[in-house]
């Protein structure tokens, strides 16, 4: 299979200290790769890198083909990395359709009756369809966080990047956004997914990469995962 | 189409005005304030309202505006039209410069660089001969009129269509790509950048546009007072105003600052005449407050609640 991400020794560094040391990391075309840590171990820095929010690091990164080590974030984003943020980030003073319409104007080029209608469509794919013209500052937690994710899509990425998507979401809430995941993944959309809800990963992941003290400590399927001893030191300690 | 007849009945209204025999002189000079401060707001709004970011060194755009002319008209006798253009464009550049250089930074401390600005500019003109430095220079108005009766009146038309061409601008903008992107920058800036939003350059065309516009209203200034001198060339109640009228008039859509600045300024004008120049400044002030305590969205944003309620 092909690769559609390649991070190599990616070093960042904030005043003297290392949040990301010597990562290396490859995406394959399709894949539902999980990447999980405990907190503060690297996991937001290093999609920070990689959709562009940071460019001041060493090493380089690879998308498709391309070189993207020096491209900041929006050119990224017309590549086809699009991002969710942990904390969501939606256009407050914009009806949700209006906050779909932004990617679509300045990715595609386009924000006519027709980008509406794909934009109504992908609302409609993840439940939000009676909210389009809603203010975003008025929706519910798990309305957001599929704003977020239909935001991402309207940029028609390649790539997506869930940062938490689930955090702070109830059970029937996280199968909701997972299933949402599964169904963009089925349209052929690669999905890097960061969670703390272990479940979610487990059932979401084909590959779970671990990262602890900004380094990758181990990778594997989710089962061979959750019995590494490594992973059970860096979250539970010795 | 509709907005085009209506600009063009707005200004032949201002021309029927200012061609008129009969009025007192001093509606004219009052009424070029007051449309000074109309494409003042308007233009602060464009990079403060639509984009977030608060400008505080109005005067330094201003008085670029202002001193080009000056520069203009004492080295070659240039024409009205051709200062404005100059300091237009002049205050255009200083807006492409301080946003390169400032734009990185965000909320206050993009603020308070423009106020650095504001001194840097006035530290420079106190000390520049040519413009007749800290004391000031008489200039002598030429005598062409075109087809008005006075200076004064030629100046408040010239203003209105200086008014109106900002405001076209502004309006413009508001529904364009660019007005979206802006948008976006307010609400997050960091998703904006995510959702293909080019932030720093279309910052960089609203501070620069912005700028122009601030350095066109600037500019008609030493002929209207036949005089320039730095101290209230570069007066920091101009960023008072310019913030104050936008925000009381609401800033998320282009009528805001139109309503804000006709509103106060006229205001200012009747406070001036009729207690004291010193109060004018106070009136912006003590209004802000209000708005912001009462009517943080302004005018707009009261009429927008209005509405809701009474459906």
């Amino acid at each position: 299979m092909e690769t559609i991400l390649e991070v190599n020794n990616v070093i960042k560094q904030f005043g003297g200290f290392t949040a990301l040391s010597e990562v290396n990391l490859h995406v394959l075309k399709g894949e539902r790769l999980g990447l999980i840590g405990p907190n503060g171990s690297g996991k937001t820095t290093l999609i920070n890198c990689i959709s562009g929010a940071y460019t001041d690091y060493q090493g380089s990164i690879r998308f498709d083909g391309g070189d993207i080590t020096l491209l900041k974030a929006h050119e990224r984003t017309k590549r086809g990395i699009a991002r969710s943020f942990q904390i969501p980030r939606p256009f407050s003073s914009m009806t949700v359709m209006e906050n779909l319409l932004v990617p679509f104007a300045f990715v595609g080029g386009k924000d006519g009756p027709e980008q509406q209608k794909e934009a109504m469509s992908i609302l409609d794919g993840m439940g939000l369809a009676e909210k389009a013209f809603v203010q975003s500052n008025q929706l519910s937690q798990v309305e957001l966080r599929k704003m977020e994710l239909a935001r991402a899509m309207a940029a028609k990425p390649k790539l997506l990047i869930s940062d938490e998507a689930m955090a702070g979401l109830s059970g029937t809430e996280v199968d909701e956004v997972l299933e949402i995941l599964f169904d963009l993944n089925k349209l052929g959309i690669t999905i890097i997914m960061i969670e703390h809800i272990m479940q979610a990963v487990m059932k979401f992941s084909q590959r779970v990469v671990c990262l602890d003290a900004g380094k990758i400590i181990c990778e594997g399927t989710p089962e061979t995962i959750v019995k590494n001893p490594e992973v059970q030191r860096a979250y539970l300690g010795d | 189409m509709k907005y085009a007849i209506y600009c063009a009945l707005v200004l032949l209204g201002f021309l029927g005005v200012s061609t008129l025999g009969g009025i007192n002189e001093y509606v004219f000079f009052a009424g070029f304030v007051i449309l000074q401060f109309v494409i003042l707001a308007t233009a602060w709004n464009i990079l403060g309202g639509y984009a977030g970011y608060v400008n505080f060194g109005v005067p330094a755009f201003i008085a670029v505006g202002a001193y080009t002319a000056v520069v203009l008209f004492k080295s070659m006798s240039a024409p009205l039209l051709v200062q404005i253009l100059g300091g237009g464009i002049l205050a255009g550049a200083l807006g492409l410069g301080v946003g390169l250089l400032t734009l990185k930074l965000r909320g206050i401390f993009f603020s308070i660089a423009t106020v650095a600005v504001v001194f840097i500019l006035e530290t420079v003109v106190n000390n520049w001969r040519y413009v007749g430095g800290a004391t000031g220079l008489q200039l002598t108005r030429p005598q062409d009129l075109w087809f008005f009766d006075s200076y004064a009146r030629m100046l408040f038309f010239v203003m209105a269509v200086l008014a109106v061409l900002s405001v076209t601008i502004a309006r413009y903008i508001q529904d364009s790509f660019l007005g979206r992107g802006l948008r976006a920058v307010r609400d997050s800036e960091e998703a904006a950048e995510c959702s293909g939003v080019p932030t720093l350059k279309i910052k960089l065309i609203a501070c620069t546009i912005s700028g122009a516009l601030m350095g066109i209203a600037g500019a008609p200034m030493p002929m209207y007072l036949s005089y320039i001198e730095p101290t209230s060339t570069f007066n920091l109640s101009y960023s008072i105003s310019a913030l104050g009228m936008p925000i009381i008039g609401g800033t998320s859509h282009w009528i805001g600052p139109v309503i804000g600045a006709l509103l106060l300024a006229t205001l200012q004008q009747i406070v001036t005449v009729t207690i004291s120049n010193e109060l004018n400044v106070l009136v912006v002030g003590v209004l802000l407050v209000l708005f912001v305590v009462i009517a943080p969205d302004g005018i707009l944003g009261l009429i927008k609640k209005w509405k809701q309620s009474s459906k």
